[in-house]
């Protein structure tokens, strides 16, 4: 009988390994995977685009001063005036914020020129902000970069930027007709996406229009 | 001889409180605000300490030098100042900037796995471990005893 066992217990030792061996493999699999899946997933995430609670919430209202009216043929206010966000409800506004010492703003500034012009005249109306700048640094850099067919105002205390939650320059905010923020872009903005979230906003009310009109 | 120095320490004191009545109003209500001053400084120096200066790396506004973290400590004092509370003025920053702006994040809502997380990994590491340790320590069945 033992000539029968022996073969027998190394048989059930080996089906036992077998077995201690996939019981291992399975718990390195359900630990290693999620563990994995959770350091790619933070590998596709940009740590420095942090989302902003705005979009979706009515603007924060300010009233800053324009020390650069800009090129527009006819300019509605001077250098002086003071802009109020609530007196331009009914129009899509575009803010937006930048700095002289700004690399990534010089490399946006074309963008907003063309953008900018091509809705110059219509109710889309472009602001500058100068964040944490003199006003002398701004006018001196736009005179130098080309100036925009739209005022620049100053936030001396930074008081708009900290209300609009600014991590840094550039950053742009897209306000719909209805006084809410409609999209928020950190870092500089593209033709594409700019004309496309502009649009977007204006066929909103369109549409709205339409459905509301008799 | 430490009883006389009780009593002499003693009189002191009430002598300086009598001085200190004494003080006309005026001074007293510069003391007031200067101790005033002082309890604001302490509580916009804690809120400060708890905010996230958002153009820099890890460091709050109480410590960053940045001038938009001194603007933010300047926001921070002027709210206080004005009798709202330390958890006003760290909702006004959340409802700019996000729960992101909090150097801790909060203990509730899907941020509080932050402090469950390792607490419940640890609850299961000792399960599992006690489990282990009882198989390996168990003694061999009958069977194989016998044979």
């Amino acid at each position: 009988m033992p000539e029968w066992r022996i073969p027998t217990e190394g048989a059930e030792r080996r089906r036992e390994e077998l077995s201690m061996k996939w019981r291992s493999s399975f718990i390195a699999v359900a630990v290693g995977v999620p563990v994995l899946a959770l350091f790619g997933f933070g590998l596709t995430r940009d740590p420095g685009n942090i989302p902003s609670p705005l979009p979706g919430r009515q603007a924060p209202e300010f009233s800053l001063v324009s020390f650069s009216t800009g090129n527009t043929p006819k300019p509605t206010l001077a250098v002086g005036d003071t802009v109020r966000l609530s007196a331009l409800r009914g129009r899509v506004v575009v803010l937006n914020f930048w700095a002289s010492w700004c690399l990534a703003c010089r490399g946006e500034h074309p963008t907003l020129l063309t953008v900018g012009q091509m809705y110059a005249g219509t109710d889309v109306r472009f602001l500058g902000v100068l964040y944490n700048d003199s006003p002398e640094n701004g006018k001196r850099w736009l005179t130098e970069m080309g100036m925009t067919p739209y005022p620049s105002l100053t936030d001396p205390s930074e008081h708009t930027a900290i209300d609009y939650g600014l991590y840094g320059v550039p950053e742009t905010f897209i306000i719909g007709r209805d006084g809410r923020v409609a999209y928020k872009q950190t870092g500089p903005v593209s033709d594409s996406l700019l004309i496309a979230q502009i649009e977007k906003l204006r066929g909103d009310t369109a549409a709205t229009a339409g459905r509301t009109s008799p | 001889m430490i009883k006389r120095l009780l009593i002499v320490v003693a009189l002191g004191m009430l002598g300086s409180r009598a001085e200190a009545q004494a003080k006309p109003q005026p001074q007293l209500a510069a003391l007031d605000s200067v101790l005033s001053d002082s309890a604001l400084d302490a509580q916009t120096r804690t809120v400060a300490s708890q905010l996230r200066c958002p153009v820099c790396q890890g460091l709050s506004i109480q410590d960053s030098p940045a001038e938009l973290a001194q603007q933010m400590r300047a926001i921070a004092r002027q709210q206080l100042a004005e009798g709202r509370s330390p958890e006003d003025v760290r909702k006004y920053f959340i409802a700019r900037y996000g729960e992101w702006i909090l150097m801790a994040p909060p203990t509730h809502g899907f941020s509080s796995l932050v402090y469950l997380g390792p607490l419940l990994l640890l609850i299961g590491g000792v399960v599992v471990l006690t489990i282990a340790l009882r198989r390996w320590t168990a003694p061999p069945p009958e069977d194989a005893i016998a044979n």
